[in-house]
């Protein structure tokens, strides 16, 4: 179960990584746009802003309707599961503590070697 | 800075994990690259574990942490800026394997955290479990990291530094 929430983070971890991505999904927080009215939004081709939705659209942050000639982009329904997102959480704040005690681990370590040598002399 | 130091080998970071063991139980468990009384001493001396429990990540620094590591000791945790604090007692010490201690910051009925240090080959495996009195106290915990979980985007990006993706 955890490395299945680890998958779904990576994936819109990375879609969020890239600022215009980002500002796509405000966007989206606001209005439903079409691909057009976003690559207007953002001075950027149309083929460019395709990718960034196929990005946030593989995360599962943006599903994407065609009606007629016109696709339109809105906020995904898929959202992080919220046990896995929870747990993940959890777990980065004990990653972020373990971390750090590693750091006291190391110098409690160095410290008993250099107190066992002074033993010696 | 101390290139002596730098040119150290770096120890390989161990990977952490979190798994709910059951309706009512987590667990984490991470080894350490040391003997347990090292790790253990981290866990019972306040001028050490004050030093890695609240991580920068966090946003808050601790003012004062108290902790009277014997069976029925107390501990207190405040931090600072807010006046949040942790408190409880320790049910269990046994130098360098085991400590027990209640959560009581919640009021009655919170969770009891035992944390274990099990030395292999020079190296720690900790396990830390935590036990709620319910399944639903449990996912009321999680709840409250879920909210939390509604973040800024700027927070988001901090999150992404720390998984390390780009």
């Amino acid at each position: 179960m955890v490395q299945y929430a680890r998958t779904r983070f990576d994936a819109s971890f990375a879609a969020l990584s890239d600022a215009t991505r980002r500002g796509v999904l405000e966007q989206l927080g606001r209005a439903d746009a079409s691909i057009t009215d976003l690559a207007d939004k953002f001075h950027m081709t149309l083929t460019g802003m395709k990718k960034h939705v196929g990005v946030l659209e593989q995360a599962g942050l943006v599903t994407t309707a065609k009606v007629g000639r016109v696709r339109t982009c809105r906020l995904g329904l898929r959202r992080l599961d919220e046990e896995a997102a929870w747990i993940e959480r959890y777990r980065q704040l004990w990653d972020a503590r373990f971390d750090e005690l590693d750091k006291v681990v190391e110098e409690l370590k160095r410290k008993e070697k250099v107190d066992g040598r002074k033993k010696r002399e | 800075m101390d290139a002596r130091r730098e040119s150290e080998p770096t120890p390989m970071k161990n990977r952490t994990t979190v798994e709910r063991k059951s309706e009512r139980e987590l667990v984490v468990t991470r080894t350490f690259n040391g003997p347990a009384r090292i790790v253990f001493e981290a866990w019972t001396k306040p001028e050490l574990f004050r030093r890695w429990w609240v991580p920068k990540s966090m946003g808050m620094s601790l003012r004062s942490c108290e902790m009277d590591v014997r069976v029925g000791g107390k501990y207190r945790l405040e931090f600072e800026p807010d006046a949040m604090a942790f408190f409880g007692t320790y049910l269990e010490v046994t130098p360098h394997s085991r400590l027990v201690w209640t959560n009581e910051e919640g009021g009655e009925g919170g969770p009891v955290t035992t944390v274990t240090f099990e030395e292999k080959r020079g190296k720690t495996l900790l396990a830390m479990h935590e036990l709620y009195s319910s399944k639903e106290a449990l996912d009321a915990a999680g709840t409250g990291a879920a909210d939390a979980m509604v973040e800024t985007f700027a927070q988001l990006d901090e999150l992404l530094l720390t998984l390390g993706a780009s």
